[in-house]
């Protein structure tokens, strides 16, 4: 009971001194907008939008968790506050789900903003939205994680955002959601099935569209096991570096 | 009984160890004082005692439980005061003890019970709804040190608390040390300031270079450097005219007039006052101050380790204005 105050609080703490900021509100709005005009600008033929829908979601999500979890982690790290959460009777895992938490939410919010904007624009009556709601969430964890991987190599800001998008920027051409993995030059593949994105967008794909290419259950075990693996070895790196 | 026992504890950052196999102990009920210039090893000691550092070899044990693989439950008891202020910027006074309640498991209603007794307590009522970045120096190291206590601690660690901040603040973060200890918390405390140490403190230790190098009461620590007792005499009148008289007089102690209206007197054994007051009373001059001069802590400190005691404090205030 007393550790779950503790994460209650950490959650609420995030929620409002990073999540909830106006510039993070906007971001989420402007985000998707963005990038569903790129794509209606750039197409010569009419868009679907329900074709640009599982891109647009994972991309939100991606963009939202990695770079917000690993510059709010470097930010209280370089501040020190950080400091007050390890030395609180809280076991380190739970702790950092707490932070990860705030992250995690922030990207599922992030995700459903496309999904209401398209809901104006087309019918998105026959989706199966419990594979997608899983899908968000897991795409949400891992990029979470991510961020978290990146938190703990770096010590400015500045570095946690240029790192971030080191990682960000090959995924998105990689994880299949933009150029299908079948046409990705055969020495690039092996690239894509250590993504976790990739694996994430094909399930929104077949949710959405039905045109994945993995089969579900594949596809959740696999993001499943990528979770469990970048929340251990996150842990590892943690207990390295910050208790030193 | 020993709520702190450090054992062989030494800490290695590659090849340079920042704290060599220092053993100690600190009683409960006690305030420690725990001195050294910059780089002496004492934050060090500090964070493997706290669980934000891991010890290199030998153990460190709060209340009982090992740092190393019990230090959720070590943290249970303690409250730690960094060097830094190191609350939230963005939230204010009252809602930042409140936060560091909830991390230690308390329920919304004792948290904000106690989060506005420690408000009042440290005369920070009125700023309690003022974001923590408006604080002054002062005011942010008294707030620190109440969210440090806002889960009654057994063990306080109080890191350089009066480094950097006014004369007035450091003052009343002293009586509150005073007040935390008589209701029975134990302080570890670290400080650059000797007369701090000194009016604190029950026992101290000395740390250079990582490794302690003296470790003890205050009186006993005093006693390393009063080689001779010490009596200063004061008058009303001028005295210094009866210097050559009292040393004829009294050929074993070294006499000394350092002001026109004050004697001192020096002696390798205790002194028997009786017949220097009938000499004066003789004299029609009554004495109306007689003080026993003890070395300061300060000297002790020097004479320990060597180490010139302003070009320390320039170093830290230098570090706690940047």
């Amino acid at each position: 009971m007393k550790s779950w105050i503790a994460f209650w609080n950490i959650l609420m703490k995030d929620m409002r001194n990073y999540y909830l900021k106006p510039p993070n509100i906007s971001w989420g709005l402007v985000f998707p907008v963005a990038w569903t005009l790129m794509f209606f600008l750039k197409s010569p033929t009419k868009v679907d939008v329900r074709e640009l829908l599982p891109g647009v979601m994972s991309l939100s999500v991606l963009f939202g968790t990695t770079s917000m979890l690993a510059v709010t982690m470097t930010f209280e790290r370089r501040s020190r506050s950080f400091e007050r959460l390890l030395l609180a009777p809280l076991d380190l895992n739970f702790l950092m789900l707490a932070k990860t938490s705030g992250a995690i939410l922030f990207g599922l919010v992030n995700a459903f903003v496309p999904v209401l904007f398209a809901s104006f624009l087309t019918s998105l009556s026959d989706i199966r939205w419990l594979p997608v709601l899983g899908a968000v969430f897991l795409i949400a964890v891992t990029s979470t994680l991510l961020g978290l991987f990146i938190a703990v190599s770096v010590k400015e800001i500045f570095e946690a955002q240029t790192f971030s998008n080191f990682f960000r920027f090959p995924m998105i051409f990689l994880c299949g959601l933009f150029i299908p993995l079948q046409t990705l030059p055969l020495f690039l593949r092996p690239l894509s099935y250590i993504l976790p994105l990739t694996y994430g967008a094909d399930i929104l794909k077949s949710s959405i569209n039905q045109n994945g290419q993995l089969g579900l259950l594949v596809n959740f075990t696999i993001l499943l096991g990528f979770s469990v693996a970048l929340f251990a070895l996150s842990m590892r790196n943690v207990k390295r570096k910050w208790i030193y | 009984m020993d709520i702190i026992e450090v054992d062989q504890l030494t800490k290695r950052y590659g090849g340079l160890a920042a704290v060599d196999q220092i053993s100690f102990s600190v009683h409960e009920g006690e305030i420690f004082g725990f001195l050294g210039p910059n780089g002496a090893g004492k934050t060090t000691t500090i964070n493997v005692l706290t669980g934000l550092a891991r010890a290199t070899s030998g153990s460190a044990r709060v209340s009982g439980f090992e740092c190393a693989g019990e230090i959720k439950k070590a943290q249970q008891i303690m409250g730690i005061v960094p060097d830094e202020s190191n609350l939230y910027e963005e939230f204010d006074g009252f809602e930042n003890l409140c936060f560091c309640a909830a991390l230690y498991g308390m329920q919304k209603g004792a948290r904000e019970k106690k989060a506005k007794e420690l408000l009042e307590k440290f005369g920070l009522t009125e700023a309690g709804g003022k974001p923590f970045r408006a604080y002054s120096r002062g005011m942010k190291r008294k707030l620190t040190i109440a969210a440090g206590i806002i889960h009654d601690p057994k063990v306080l660690f109080l890191d350089e608390p009066t480094t950097g901040i006014d004369v007035a603040s450091a003052r009343q973060i002293r009586q509150l040390i005073q007040k935390l200890n008589q209701t029975g918390t134990t302080i570890f405390l670290t400080t650059h300031y000797i007369e701090e140490a000194e009016r604190l403190c029950n026992r101290i230790a000395f740390i250079v270079g990582g490794k302690i190098v003296r470790i003890g009461h205050l009186d006993e620590l005093m006693r390393e450097v009063q080689h001779e007792h010490v009596v200063q005499l004061a008058f009303a009148e001028g005295v210094s005219n009866l210097k050559p008289s009292i040393q004829e007089n009294y050929p074993d102690v070294v006499v000394e007039v350092p002001e026109n209206q004050t004697v001192r007197l020096r002696s390798s054994q205790p002194m028997n006052l009786t017949p220097f007051m009938r000499f004066f009373e003789q004299k029609n001059l009554p004495v109306y101050e007689a003080r026993i001069m003890r070395p300061s802590l300060e000297e002790v400190f020097v004479k320990i380790t060597g180490i010139e005691l302003q070009k320390m404090k320039q170093e830290k205030e230098g570090k706690g204005k940047q």
